[in-house]
């Protein structure tokens, strides 16, 4: 689909990154595709890889289901095949459970969701969005992968230890993680990797995006998909370190017999801890767990906006070019997710509301947490009013992104009773908080990572991806994915806990088994219409149409590389912009639409 | 960061130096001090105010802050706020109030109670400000 | 790979930063290090407040002479890397050099004097589990030493095979160790926070 006649080919003069044309050596397999500086590589390495994971931390919660909805019962098929930690005769055991529920928390937020929407789609799409050749530390980028990647072999080598992985939820909270299984020293030492990584990636993110844009590109003609990924990175940067303070703490407790983490007096299993065998003997005491609690929440709710930003940049490009208007309040949006991204620091205490905080800074909590979801409600409201008298395109990025929004408002709505001091007493550690958070990420950011995909996998590969079966991808996973967390608010609503091995243990359980057994068969559904999205994402790679260099008609500066998919050093000259990012359906030009780059 | 000639370099190696030996003299300070073995809020005070007076220069002349943009300031201002937010808040929470209690805390007395200890509430509402430290400290997890 | 493609603002300060790349970098990356040491000492903040019994660092047998010793090392080695950063600014590449030796001298000598006081605890039998105080020195020093190291590592090689550059790219060495310099500046700011923090109060 050539848009030859609105797309003026960019500047004129010789130009850097025709690599191909200098004489110099091709590189050789390893430093083209493995060990490769270029920010499109690395951007792909880590989408593949998070892809792999978030498919593993999914099917560790598919067998999980299992025991939920039938609890005590042999799991199908699988259930043999599963190491003496985790399962015995095919039944889950308790540490299973508790491991693989870490686990899938761990993996689906370190692992996945945030190397997918900041390492895959920040390193590939910011710079070509704002016209660079590349990020400003390219080595840098290369290190951050390949920070990230040990730290997932650490992570998933740790489910083969004799004792199993991290067992004590992906919170990690002492003194039940202090005297965990080795498996959580592993999980330690694979954060420490994986926090290295965010670390070097938000350095670069930063300066590349403050540093090398494009001449004309100033700061408000930014897409706001460089914005959500500038904040984002800011989140990183500052929130980070304290988690990696909290583990080097308790891993010297775990390893050294420290007592950042541990009181005096603990009693574990009927004995004194400090008259056990180990690294606890003698054990000196006076720490404080809710030191660990501190410290973990100032990184984790920074990091659950970490996880949702990108989504937001994402799903406002794909609005924007499939309306073929302008997004609606881009001002607002920007000030918005600044102001967002400021308070996120603040709020971290709304998960330990039931710690026996003082009154005083309990409420300090909860006026920050209500004061944050103002900033998340205009974004939510600029979005929608953008499509508001649009000519909407219903593409599959589009079905994608427009499910984002209701599914993001539920979310966030039903996050208000918990940030609530008086209702958390009822709600918290119920489903109702795992179905708060869930449609934020599930419906929320996981669709518009699939969103993502469809829109940019022509510019990535050269080819779209099966429009049917993106259909079909979307409406039933749309249906099964509401049929998953749904319910889980009734259930925390009548009491059921969560992380529960058993779901019957409390007799109030017993009433709302049934939406439990829904939410298992909606979750193996779930799973099913993923393969609809594997396969397309396969087959095309060999057979999807030729795409072109910019199927959607959209305006911002990645749809303008030399070649589709781009080359090292992206344009054939440096672009100049001379325009805002979403110039669509401006009156008095022919097409509708005006990329950013081309001359007035 | 060049010099414009050699007087402006001269003047900026003799900044370097004073600035060493005020950092020397800072530190001859911080230690005295210590010895007079102060009361913690005030040795805390003393102590923190020398660091910050050091640091300070470290960071305006090393580190050339003196001369760097706004831009700059704002990325480091936003890093000390939070820096600031997480070495005050976790330490607030162990406290029942900050300050602001216009009205002591006065736990509910059943039926029995209340003629027999007319106004005498201090016992039961022990729960405020010095108790609760050490009640944190051991760790009890609260 | 990044051969054939030249970065923009790699030497060249931007106009809105006032800085080139590596310098907005570095600093960037001391936010983060502020952030981490930050949450150490809020951890020693929070568990010094919450243990009243929490003994005076003059009580604890910590070596102040030799701790003041080494805050006069850190220092005079923060001074000994800007001036070697001012020898390159005005093309005496060989003072720099012995600037940076000297820097690197001191810095040894620091973790020298860091064996000394943590080789007279173990020998006492006080290691990390020994208390809460013992826990939180042992960590914040220890972790404090570790980018004392990594500090010499990066000027052994730039006054090493570094230093090649100085050839090629003279303002690019020169920056390198600026950067280097305030990462340095950097790690002399924390010990000047650690010192009181720990030994004096």
């Amino acid at each position: 689909m050539s848009t030859s006649a609105a797309h003026a080919h960019p500047g004129s003069g010789h130009a850097h990154g025709h690599g191909h044309d200098h004489g110099h050596p091709a590189p050789g397999f390893w430093s083209h595709y493995v060990f490769s500086t270029d920010h499109k590589t690395i951007g792909i390495q880590y989408g593949l890889t998070a892809l792999v994971f978030l498919f593993l931390g999914f099917c560790l919660m598919l067998v999980m289901r299992w025991q939920l909805a039938y609890p005590g019962q042999p799991i199908p098929v699988i259930g043999g095949w599963l190491p003496k930690s985790i399962a015995d005769a095919g039944i889950l055991l308790p540490e299973g459970y508790n491991a693989f529920g870490a686990m899938h928390g761990t993996i689906m937020v370190f692992l996945a969701i945030v190397p997918l929407g900041v390492g895959a789609f920040g390193n590939y799409i910011l710079p070509l969005m704002i016209g660079a050749q590349d990020m400003a530390f390219p080595r840098l980028n290369m290190a951050s992968y390949w920070s990230f990647l040990p730290g997932c072999v650490v992570m998933f080598a740790s489910f083969f230890l004799p004792g199993g992985p991290a067992q004590s939820g992906w919170t990690s909270y002492p003194p039940l993680s202090n005297i965990a299984t080795s498996g959580q020293t592993w999980w330690l030492l694979g954060m420490v990797f994986l926090i290295t990584s965010s670390l070097l990636g938000s350095v670069n993110f930063i300066v590349t995006t403050i540093h090398m844009r494009a001449p004309g590109l100033t700061m408000f003609r930014l897409p706001f998909f460089v914005w959500a990924q500038l904040v984002t990175s800011f989140l990183l940067l500052l929130a980070f370190p304290p988690l990696e303070a909290a583990a080097v703490l308790q891993l010297m407790d775990r390893v050294a017999g420290t007592s950042f983490f541990m009181p005096e007096g603990l009693i574990i299993s009927t004995k004194l801890l400090t008259e056990s065998a180990g690294v606890f003997q003698g054990y000196s005491g006076g720490g404080s767990p809710l030191l660990w609690q501190h410290l973990f929440w100032f990184l984790a709710h920074p990091e659950v906006y970490v996880l949702i930003l990108p989504a937001m940049g994402i799903v406002s490009e794909v609005i924007a070019s499939n309306t073929r208007k302008p997004l609606w309040g881009y001002k607002s949006l920007v000030f918005s997710v600044i102001f967002l991204g400021f308070m996120s620091f603040v709020v971290w205490a709304h998960h330990m509301y039931m710690t026996g905080m003082g009154q005083a800074i309990s409420i300090f909590f909860q006026a920050t947490t209500m004061i944050i979801s103002g900033p998340s409600v205009v974004i939510l409201t600029a979005l929608l009013i953008s499509l508001w008298g649009a000519s909407i395109r219903y593409t599959v990025p589009m079905l994608f992104a427009t499910a984002f929004l209701p599914m993001f408002a539920i979310g966030g709505l039903t996050g208000l009773p918990l940030g609530l001091t008086a209702s958390d007493i009822h709600l918290h550690d119920t489903y109702y908080v795992i179905g708060h958070f869930h449609y934020v990420v599930a419906p929320g950011t996981i669709f518009a990572v699939f969103a993502g995909i469809y829109h940019w996998y022509p510019k990535v590969t050269g080819r779209m991806m099966n429009q049917f079966l993106g259909k079909a991808h979307f409406w039933l996973s749309f249906l099964f994915i509401n049929g998953v967390f749904m319910p889980m608010f009734w259930s925390g609503m009548a009491g059921a806990l969560r992380r529960q091995y058993d779901p019957l243990m409390q007799l109030h359980a017993e009433t709302v088994q049934g939406l439990g057994v829904m939410t298992s068969w909606s979750a193996w559904l779930l799973g099913l219409t993923q393969l609809l999205f594997i396969l397309n994402f396969f087959w095309s790679l060999k057979a999807g149409a030729p795409a072109g260099e910019n199927p959607w008609h959209a305006t911002t500066l990645e749809w303008a590389t030399e070649y589709t998919p781009p080359r090292h050093g992206n344009f054939a000259a440096v672009p100049t912009v001379h325009r805002g990012p979403y110039e669509y359906s401006v009156p008095g030009h022919a097409a509708d639409f005006v990329p950013q780059h081309e001359h007035a | 960061m060049h010099f414009a000639n050699q007087a402006d370099a001269a003047k900026h190696k003799r900044t370097y130096l004073m600035v060493f030996g005020a950092l020397a003299v800072l530190t001859v300070i911080t230690v005295a001090v210590a010895k007079v073995h102060l009361a913690m809020p005030l040795a805390v005070t003393v102590a923190m105010v020398v660091a910050l007076t050091k640091g300070s220069l470290v960071a305006s002349v090393f580190m050339h802050l003196s001369t760097e943009r706004k831009a700059l300031f704002s990325v480091l201002i936003l890093c000390v706020f939070f820096f600031a937010v997480l070495m005050t808040l976790p330490v607030l929470t162990t406290h029942e109030s900050v300050g602001l209690v216009t009205q002591k805390y006065q736990p509910m007395h059943g039926p029995s109670h209340g003629a027999a200890e007319g106004g005498h509430s201090d016992g039961a509402a022990g729960h405020s400000e010095s108790s609760s430290g050490a009640a944190a400290g051991k760790g009890d997890g609260r | 790979m990044s051969a054939t493609i030249e970065l923009p603002h790699d030497v060249t300060p931007h106009p809105i930063t006032g800085m080139y790349n590596g310098k907005f970098g570095v600093w960037l990356f001391l936010a983060s290090e502020v952030m981490l040491f930050g949450a150490l000492f809020s951890t020693y903040v929070l568990l010094r407040v919450g243990n009243p019994e929490w003994k005076h660092g003059w009580d604890l047998g910590l070596n102040i002479p030799l701790a003041t010793l080494n805050t006069m090392i850190l220092i005079t080695s923060s001074v000994t890397v800007v001036m070697a950063w001012y020898s390159l600014q005005i093309n005496k590449f060989d003072t720099a050099r012995l600037y940076l030796w000297a820097t690197v001298a001191l810095a040894l000598g620091f973790m020298v004097v860091k064996y000394f006081e943590y080789t007279a605890k173990f020998s006492h039998g006080i290691t990390p589990k020994s208390n809460l105080f013992f826990a939180i020195y042992f960590t914040m020093t220890g972790l404090h030493g570790l980018h004392v190291l990594g500090g010499v590592v990066v000027f052994l090689y730039l006054v090493g095979p570094g230093s090649r550059m100085w050839l090629t790219h003279p303002e690019k060495y020169t920056n390198r160790i600026e950067c280097t310099g305030l990462y340095w500046h950097f790690v002399d700011l924390v010990w000047i926070f650690l010192f009181p923090s720990l030994y004096l109060l």
